[in-house]
């Protein structure tokens, strides 16, 4: 063995899946002079890797997960790791084989092959399956077990053998040390290295580790129940470690997968079961290892008996090893990866499962690499998502006993918490409350999504307000959102927007440090604004935001709720650290109203005043002509200090009004008052976000606008570029003389009657456009054509669906199909590009 | 042919057994508990007799609430009667324990009749008595024999082999009588699911027994001293073979 | 008064784990000031009184009845248990082996008084009238204990091999007495014998060596079945093995395979996966033989060699035939 290092460019800690493709992958892509230790012996040092039952089925409806799921079955595959056996999901109740129709169109999406199977067809397949308590199944013959083991090792070495890493197991982290914000040292029980980059990749372990640099990866371990019984004659006789394919049993939570001559049978249905990353023992200590604690079996027999219905001859076979194996979950149930908010240069690549391991080892060694990965956009991964209060324990406790019984639920893309609510609540919540809000959660703010109260208006408004027969396509939805936004387009709505995040930026550097991080030039007035997208180093979207400035030195950022950790951390990580700027998180400083429609300015009228040159206190003229669109002015509203941005999001003329939080409750009173008349409403997140966005075709981060896509393909490209560097700027450029691969696009149902005779509406959880002969669009650089949006569009009449298209069918009045619960509709081309269906001179936002 | 079967709860630990700081027990914080591996192997050789002979297996531990769960480990693997004598808080020594539990199988027998067999474990994996059975096999009044290998019956005649370094030693004991049995004289079975479903079913009946404490006393636990490596590195490559060869004599394994 | 000793033997041939036991007591009865003394059971062990003559013992109990022929436990419990009532020793030590607790633990519960098993030291300040502390072995000796045995009479076993025989010759009085035996002790002499038995399974073997993927082919397992064969035992594989056709299924040790508690486990070329750890934690000892010194299987057996599985299991087993002067 060789000497033991006191330096290294980069330290990776932990030798499971991730750690050992990390290093692979980082060595493959350049990097020398690694050092990988582990706490535990080669090649299973202890963790969950060793434990785990090592299936991959593909199917996933989130995009980010679906893709790193692929590329790592890819890469199993590469090396050899990967045992084809395919896989069947099956059904014991009715909402299951709807879901199942939501699977097949999923699997669409990403192009996996999948069918649908009767009982007598699933049977076929497995005969030893009780086929009568199941009423189908959702077949995936390119499930896999693979190696995870074997697959590290193979990864580790392949860097070794480059000579670009050292490998030390059986190797204690003591202490991580920090200079200046940034990571300095590892302390280990061997021995102290200096290292430039330090890589957590320790599994249920890595808070722990992450915490003794200060930085925090909230993650629990969590115990997921399994059990081997065997001996088996009809899988014995089989001769082969995978016969079978593996059977997931949706509805009771449970997997049965074939090894070799005996069964594992898994769970995730028993009652959450916590651990501290501090209390689980030892190598030594521990009778298996020390993620394989000892089985809770009250926990496990209501699933034993569940098992023996599907499959009877699991009744007599001896359970000859059942764990309490241990796994990491998170408040979002999505991994935490990149490089921790509270300390440079120390990585975190935790909360990984075995299926998306490698993937994610190529997209953290990109990240470490180019500055954003380029494998996908990591943006529900993203360590620096969470705020404060979902770092915690409470919080972690709280949502991950939430939805770890939904490991194989049917969950709905608009589906809320139910715990750790009310974290976070607006000074109007008293006011909303009354109205009957619906409150939906938006990372810890209770903001309405519809109200009540408005439900009168759906009278005035019938038939504009569509009914959904379908309970999935109405569950966390209601048609009174369509009679808001139409009020709102007739008169005048307000809308609670404290969700939003101000950054304030201050000093001398301030204007040469945005330029920097911005595409659009943001040297503009004082008083005026810019909307601008950030860029990747790779050119595409990192963020979308608005900027104000309000002094020569003093720009204040404006994002969302969804992006405010990863905006703040994007700024503070690239912010000069030389004092000429300063940063102040001014979000929970400051509540804001959005009030819009054609009587918004008669409304604000009323209400705005401001102090003249003579000290005198006087009605403030609110006209276009004197405070056009864009900018931004200080005022005084029935005597509250706020600050009026001229804006919307939603296409009408109208105001994001800023004050301090607590004005708030005055300045909602004093707005709904000077509104009456006008027959002022409350108008949730349902029109603000969905019906009143989708008509002007505004597109979101994270929806439409991903690190996959470039400004030109989004259509928010200017016609000028900036003189100043930026981040992304060389790509930016080339992506501008390039032909777009994709273009975003609007379409339109055509029919959305399904072949039961009901009116569907997509939910926009990434359904496939495909030709009309039901082709999948896939563009020249793999992307393919997926509803990133849909909602309805009460103005037009019609149900709408943003997508990005590849030039030749991006044409509009094109007819297209969208696949949805498994069938196919007519969609229509109505909008290639930026330009708003809905008005679509912006001649409602600039009157 | 009635058999009773005395199991221990013990935990199942690591390579490395913590102690509470107290030094008064076993640090089972995140152990699970099994039978105790002797009484694990008796329990499945009185299965084994039971389904050549007939008759029934009854299982009886002498333990906190808790001992239950190895209750229905042993009913799950075939016994079809329990018995908890419960006591609270620490173990209580192998006087009391062989005391109570002849006071117990009294109780048992005046009730429903001899047990034809009593089976012991040969000694308990945590304390490591080598007493209990015997003890109470002198208060019962019963023959006798520890560390049988494998166990016979015939013509109400118990025909016990324990090994020794010669070969197997032959005893014969006229039934009722006592056994301790020594693990390796059958691979236990596991439960099987069904059998796991049916042992909660399985009614625990409770004997309640008094009994004076004994003479030993248990003070403090400690850890042997800890060896620098945990892994005796015997030798590296062929040159290791005479090292190999001293530690297989040394175990008795060389002869 | 007295320290007095159980001396073990076979049908009259002493067993080496009594002159431990011997010279352990001698030590204690220093201590206290007093005698040792030892007691043989049946007139067929009356010659071993030379030995144990040897050893320091004043007095050498010799327990006569026409019964005492073979080993019997009850027979034997009962005999110790009238020579103790009648030398009254303050402390009784018995051998650390199957038949030493066990005649302890008869006479302890024929006696009614407390047994102290596998002790391995006793406390240096015991005077011989005081409770007794000591040092014993719990968990196979992963744990030690600090125990107090309060009697008139202390009843101890001495762990095996914990205590050097070392000579101190004396000597030495006999005293034969004639113990009472009643039909309850008859039934558990030992009535027959049998040789040890060739064909071992791989459950009950004393020695597996077992292979893994680092055997690389079924017909490397040839070495591997030579030294199994040299010492008794048999061979055993990793699931890799199986899943690669190299060996049956049956061979198969682990959590899909067989668990076994052989007194040795030698692992040639296994990485120690935890399945097959499940399978093979039970046993007495484990000599890994790998490459890689860091390997599961390395850190988790007691004993290693770091070499190449082909070279040196072959040395192995010549090592073993030139001491077998094969």
């Amino acid at each position: 063995m060789s000497q033991f290092p006191t330096r290294a460019k980069c330290v990776v800690i932990g030798a499971g899946i991730v750690g050992n493709c990390l290093v692979g992958h980082l060595s493959k892509l350049g990097w020398t002079d690694m050092v990988q230790i582990d706490k535990g012996p080669l090649p299973n040092p202890g963790g969950s890797t060793g434990h785990a039952s090592n299936f991959i089925f593909p199917t996933d409806h989130n995009k980010e997960m679906a893709l790193l799921t692929l590329a790592s079955q890819k890469q199993y595959i590469e090396l050899g790791m990967n045992n084809t056996c395919g896989g069947i999901e099956v059904a014991r109740t009715p909402e299951r084989l709807e879901e199942f129709n939501r699977r097949m169109t999923s699997a669409k999406s990403w192009g996996i092959d999948a069918k649908l199977l009767t009982p007598a067809e699933i049977k076929e397949l497995v005969p030893f399956i009780n086929e009568k308590i199941l009423l189908g199944g959702f077949y995936t013959p390119s499930v896999s077990v693979v190696d995870s083991l074997q697959t590290g090792t193979l990864m580790r070495e392949s860097a070794v053998a480059a000579g670009n890493l050292q490998v030390f197991a059986n190797t204690e982290v003591l202490d991580l040390e920090v200079e200046n914000g940034t990571i300095k040292a590892v302390v280990t029980n061997k021995g102290r290295i200096e290292a430039e980059f330090v890589v957590v990749a320790c599994g249920v372990w890595s808070p722990r580790i992450a915490a003794m640099a200060g930085a925090n990866i909230p993650l629990t371990p969590a115990v997921h129940q399994m059990a081997d019984v065997g001996p088996i004659d009809i899988l014995q006789q089989s001769n082969k470690e995978l016969a079978y394919p593996i059977i997931r049993d949706m509805d009771t939570f449970c997997y049965e997968r074939q090894s070799s001559g005996s069964m594992e049978v898994g769970s995730y249905a028993h009652r959450a079961i916590f651990m501290h990353p501090d209390d689980i023992p030892s190598n030594e200590a521990s009778a298996l290892s020390p993620t394989e604690l000892p089985l809770t079996q009250d926990d496990f027999d209501p699933q034993m008996e569940q098992a023996i219905d599907l499959m009877e001859m699991l009744g007599d076979a001896e359970i000859k090893y059942a764990i309490n194996g241990l796994l990491s979950l998170t408040p979002d149930a999505m991994p935490v990866l990149g490089e921790t908010v509270e300390v440079r240069n120390l990585w975190s690549a935790a909360a990984v499962w075995i299926k998306e391991g490698p993937g994610i080892a190529q997209l953290v060694a990109e990240w470490m690499t180019y500055g954003y990965p380029h494998l996908c956009d990591p943006h529900s991964s993203d360590i620096s998502r969470f705020y404060a209060h979902e770092k915690t324990d409470h919080h972690i406790y709280a949502r991950c006993d939430e939805h770890f019984n939904k490991t194989y639920g049917i969950v709905h893309p608009r589906e809320q918490w139910g715990t750790q609510r009310n974290m976070r609540r607006s000074p109007f919540f008293p006011r909303e409350e009354a109205a009957g809000a619906t409150f939906f959660d938006a990372r810890g703010w209770e903001r309405p999504q519809w109200f009540a109260s408005n439900a009168k208006l759906m009278d005035k408004f019938k038939g504009q307000c569509e009914s959904r027969p379908s309970e999935w396509d109405a569950r966390w939805w209601s048609p009174i959102t369509n009679a808001e936004h139409l009020q709102m387009r007739e008169s005048v709505g307000m809308v609670d927007l404290t969700a939003f995040n101000e950054f304030d930026f201050t000093g001398p550097g301030t204007m040469a440090f945005l330029q920097y991080m911005c595409v659009n030039n943001v040297d503009v007035p004082v008083g005026r604004s810019v909307y601008t997208p950030l860029l990747t180093q790779g050119g595409g979207f990192r963020g979308d935001l608005t900027i104000m400035r309000l002094g020569a030195n003093h720009f204040r950022v404006i994002t969302g709720a969804f992006d405010g950790g990863r905006d703040k951390y994007w700024f503070t990580k690239y912010m000069p650290q030389d004092g000429s700027v300063t940063f102040t998180d001014m979000s929970s400083a400051l509540c804001t109203i959005g009030v819009w429609g054609p009587n918004a300015e008669k409304t604000m009228a009323k209400a705005t005043q401001n102090i003249n040159a003579e000290g005198k206190l006087v009605p403030f003229d609110v006209s276009q002509a004197n405070f056009p669109y864009g900018s931004v002015r200080e005022v005084l509203i029935d005597g509250v200090p706020a600050t009026m941005f001229r804006i919307s999001y939603v296409g009408e003329n109208g105001w994001e009004i800023y004050t301090k939080m607590e004005h708030g409750l005055r300045l909602w009173d004093s707005i709904a008052e000077a509104g009456k008349e006008f027959e002022i409403i409350p108008v949730g997140m349902g029109v603000y976000a969905v019906t009143g966005r989708i008509e002007k075709g505004y597109r979101l981060m994270g929806a439409e606008l991903e690190s996959e896509y470039n400004p030109m393909e989004a259509g928010l490209n200017r016609a000028k570029v900036k003189s100043a560097d930026f981040i992304g700027k060389a790509e930016y450029m080339k992506a501008r003389d390039e032909k777009p691969a994709a273009i975003m696009c609007t379409l339109e149902m055509i029919d959305n009657t399904s072949k039961s005779g009901i009116k569907r509406f997509p939910t926009g959880g990434n359904e496939p456009i495909l030709t009309k002969d039901g082709q999948r669009i896939v563009d020249t650089k793999g992307r393919v054509s997926r509803v990133t949006t849909a909602g309805a569009a009460p103005s037009l009449g019609k149900y709408l669906l943003l997508a990005y298209l590849t030039p030749e069918h991006a044409v509009e009045g094109n007819e297209l199909r969208v696949m949805y619960m498994n069938e196919m509709y007519p969609v229509r081309v109505a909008r290639v590009g930026s330009q708003p269906l809905f008005d679509p001179t912006d001649a409602r936002m600039k009157s | 042919m009635n058999i009773l079967v005395c199991v221990k709860r013990v935990p199942a630990p690591g390579a490395r057994i913590n102690i509470t700081e107290d030094g008064q027990q076993v640090d089972t914080a995140f152990l699970g508990f099994t039978v105790s591996p002797h009484e694990e192997c008796a329990v499945e050789a009185a299965v084994q007799l039971v389904e050549k002979h007939g008759g029934e297996v009854t299982v009886l531990t002498l333990g906190d609430v808790l001992a239950e769960e190895q209750l229905r480990t042993a009913a799950s693997v075939g016994a079809v009667k329990a018995v908890l004598v419960p006591i609270e808080g620490m173990d209580w020594d192998a006087q009391r324990t062989a005391s109570a539990i002849s006071s117990a199988i009294t109780a048992l027998e005046t009730a429903n009749g001899t047990f034809d067999l009593i089976l012991f474990g040969n000694e308990s994996a945590d304390s490591c008595g080598y007493q209990v059975g015997v003890r109470a096999a002198v208060k019962l009044g019963r023959p006798m024999v520890n560390g049988a290998k494998g166990i016979e019956l015939a013509d109400g005649v118990a025909t016990i082999r324990r090994e020794s370094d010669a070969g197997q030693e032959i005893y014969k004991l006229p039934l009722p009588a006592c056994i301790g049995v020594r693990e390796g004289i059958n691979l236990p079975r596991y439960p099987t699911m069904k059998g796991r479903l049916a042992s909660k079913k399985v009614e625990i009946q409770r004997t309640e027994i008094s009994a004076e404490s004994g003479g030993l006393q248990m003070i403090q636990l400690q850890r042997p001293p800890e060896r620098v490596s945990n892994t005796q590195i015997l030798g590296t490559g062929p040159e290791a073979a005479s090292a190999v060869v001293d530690l297989l004599v040394e175990l008795g394994v060389f002869k | 008064m007295s320290v007095l000793v159980v001396v073990e033997h076979d049908r009259g041939t002493m067993t080496p784990a009594s002159l431990g036991a011997l010279t352990a007591g001698r030590n204690l009865a220093k201590q206290i000031n007093t005698t040792l003394e030892a007691v043989t059971v049946g007139a067929n062990a009356d010659a071993l009184s030379d030995a144990i003559s040897a050893y320091g013992a004043t007095t050498v109990h010799q327990a006569h009845h026409a019964a005492l022929v073979d080993f019997g436990p009850e027979a034997w419990g009962e005999s110790v248990a009238q020579v103790v009532r009648k030398s009254s020793p303050q402390v009784v030590i018995g051998c650390g082996t199957e038949r030493g607790h066990e005649v302890i633990a008869q006479v302890a519960a024929r006696l009614d008084l407390p047994a102290s098993m596998n002790c391995i030291e006793f406390d240096a300040s015991f005077d011989g009238v005081q409770p007794l502390r000591m040092t014993r072995a719990r968990w196979g000796g992963s744990l030690l204990e600090n125990a107090q045995l309060d009697a008139s009479i202390k009843l101890v076993t001495l762990a095996n091999h914990t205590v050097e025989p070392v000579e101190a010759p004396t000597p030495t009085n006999i005293a034969v007495i004639n113990v009472e035996l009643d039909a309850s002790v008859m039934h558990s002499f030992v009535r027959d014998r049998v040789e040890r038995v060739a064909g071992v399974t791989l459950a009950t073997a004393p020695v597996v060596v077992s292979g893994g993927r680092g055997v690389g082919s079924a017909e490397a397992f040839g070495p591997l079945e030579e030294l199994a064969g040299l010492l008794g035992g048999i061979v055993g594989c990793s699931r890799a093995v199986t899943n690669n056709g190299w060996r049956n299924h049956t061979d198969q040790v682990g959590q899909t395979g067989t668990r076994i508690a052989p007194d040795i486990y030698i692992a040639c070329g296994i990485s120690g996966a935890i399945q097959h750890w499940v399978g093979a934690m039970a046993s007495k000892n484990i000599l890994a033989i790998n490459t890689d010194r860091e390997a599961n299987i390395v850190t988790k057996a007691g004993y290693a060699v770091i070499g190449d599985l082909h070279k040196v299991v072959p040395a192995i087993s010549e090592e073993i035939r030139r001491r077998r002067g094969l």
